[in-house]
């Protein structure tokens, strides 16, 4: 094995004299050397070339700072350890979270971001906090009307579920918007939070959905003219807790995925909270006097997971032309008139 | 493909009924949650779309009647997760699906696993083979 070693490289400083004595006279020839020359070093130094360019690649993928998506203030996944695995929309190997990231503070202000809250925002039983699974300590307190509009509902999901093709789910059957607070409490997915000076603007991946809260010192109107969305308002009530209000909603949309009712009363609140500097948890507390004898908590810290700036969010949409081919593939069809 | 191939793949319809509760709460009401059946036949159809993915194959039962099933999933979002993408199936692969049959309609039902002719599978998501959680459910 050695003896081969030893002929090969006497082979190759043969060569490299060979070549060496032609260039002079012959400029093919002094290619060919310098060729010969760099050829062994860009294979040596190609894996470190690499490492390079994919370094340029991340840095070139974050977003400069200032607050907008998960600036390196915000986020530093970047800098962790990365597992590529499946591929996303964009054919790119999906950058897996290490499970070993190191914890770290969170910035001071700062909940902007790709965030994350895995499949634990989906809602099937309503409000996470109070599902409906017929425990009487996740019955939220009706007043009598509250009990009387919560009959009207008639969802394909929870202890009062009907087949699907006899919902009245006014998304499923209309295609309306979810509306504040039921974007929080179903199908709660991904969400990329953009801060300004002047406002928070919140996109959500279920049905390409955005909300604006304004933050530069507003009061919420007196009179709204009903929004499905409501308005909302929010500010930071310490420096890692953020608190929105929200009012003006009509009283079409159901709370949650279960048809729990809400008046145009409704307020809600939503608190923010960046224990660190990788996640973020989320609380919302429902109050509506109309329907409800007391405010009551429908989601109860639900924990998001900060994602890389480059992190692809997929498309979710509910389309009514798609339910309405999903429905005749399954052979969903109403059993009797509905009531909505 | 070749019919007599096709047929001598598709092993007819087997099914096996358990006892177990699978988790589902959509399930609950249109599913037959009490059921699990074995369907094994060739793709017909693979749908990757919202609000649910829905996989189409012939069978063939045991009088040699060829039977047309159409099987659900949950939405693509959601079964990325279990490593399931838009070109997961291609028509004319053989293919053996575990499945809870509908309620609602005859030959339908929720996927719980497929398994492919070199052993390896997908898994579904909101029937349990795994312990699913509450909020793990699919909709509609």
């Amino acid at each position: 094995m050695l003896k081969k070693v030893r002929t090969r490289r006497k082979w190759a400083v043969l060569a490299y004299a060979e070549l060496g004595r032609a260039a002079p006279r012959n400029p093919v020839a002094a290619r060919a050397v310098l060729a010969a020359l760099i050829f062994p070093l860009v294979l040596m130094f190609s894996p470190l070339v690499s490492v390079l360019a994919h370094s340029q690649e991340r840095m070139a993928a974050s977003p400069p700072g200032g607050g907008q998506g998960a600036s390196p203030q915000s986020g530093a996944v970047q800098d962790q350890e990365e597992t590529p695995q499946e591929l996303d929309g964009w054919e790119r190997p999906i950058i897996a979270l290490p499970k070993d990231r190191k914890p770290a503070p969170a910035p001071r202000r700062d909940i902007s971001g790709i965030w994350d809250p895995g499949l634990n925002g989906i809602g099937m039983l309503g409000a996470k906090a109070m599902p409906d699974d017929g425990k009487p300590e996740h019955q939220p307190p009706y007043t009598p009307l509250g009990l009387q509009m919560l009959a009207h509902a008639k969802p394909n999901s929870g202890t009062r579920a009907v087949l699907p093709g006899d919902t009245n789910d006014p998304v499923f059957k209309y295609g309306d918007p979810q509306g504040v607070p039921r974007e929080d409490l179903y199908e709660l997915r991904t969400i990329q939070i953009y801060l300004s000076p002047q406002n928070m603007a919140i996109l959500y991946q279920f049905n390409k959905v955005w909300r604006v809260i304004w933050t530069d010192g507003r009061k919420l109107p007196e009179n709204p003219e009903p929004r499905w969305f409501g308005y909302s308002v929010g500010k930071w009530v310490d420096d890692y807790t953020f608190v929105v209000e929200t009012i003006g909603m009509n009283d079409v949309a159901w709370v949650d995925r279960i048809g729990r009712p809400h008046s145009a009363d409704l307020r809600v609140e939503e608190r923010f909270h960046r224990p660190d500097r990788d996640h973020l948890e989320l609380t919302v507390t429902i109050d509506d006097p109309k329907m409800y004898t007391r405010p009551w908590v429908a989601l109860d810290k639900l924990v998001f997971e900060l994602q890389p700036p480059s992190f692809d969010v997929r498309e979710m949409i509910w389309s009514p032309s798609q339910y309405e081919k999903y429905n005749k593939l399954m052979g969903i069809t109403p059993s009797e008139k509905d009531t909505h | 493909m070749n019919r007599k191939l096709r047929i001598i793949l598709c092993l007819g319809l087997a099914v096996s009924i358990f006892s177990s509760r699978l988790v589902a709460h959509h399930g609950a009401a249109a599913y037959d949650t009490d059921k699990k059946v074995t369907v094994k036949g060739t793709v017909t159809d693979w749908l990757w779309s919202n609000p649910h993915c829905i996989l189409q194959l012939d069978a063939t039962d045991d009088s040699g009647q060829v039977v047309h099933w159409v099987t659900e999933t949950e939405n693509p979002s959601s079964m990325i997760r279990n490593g399931w993408t838009k070109d997961s199936f291609k028509v004319g692969v053989e293919i053996s699906v575990l499945l809870v049959p509908s309620k609602i309609s005859g030959r339908t039902g929720r996927i719980v696993e497929v398994t492919f002719p070199d052993g390896h599978k997908l898994l579904g998501r909101g029937i349990a083979v795994t312990p699913a959680k509450p909020d793990e459910s699919a909709k509609p």
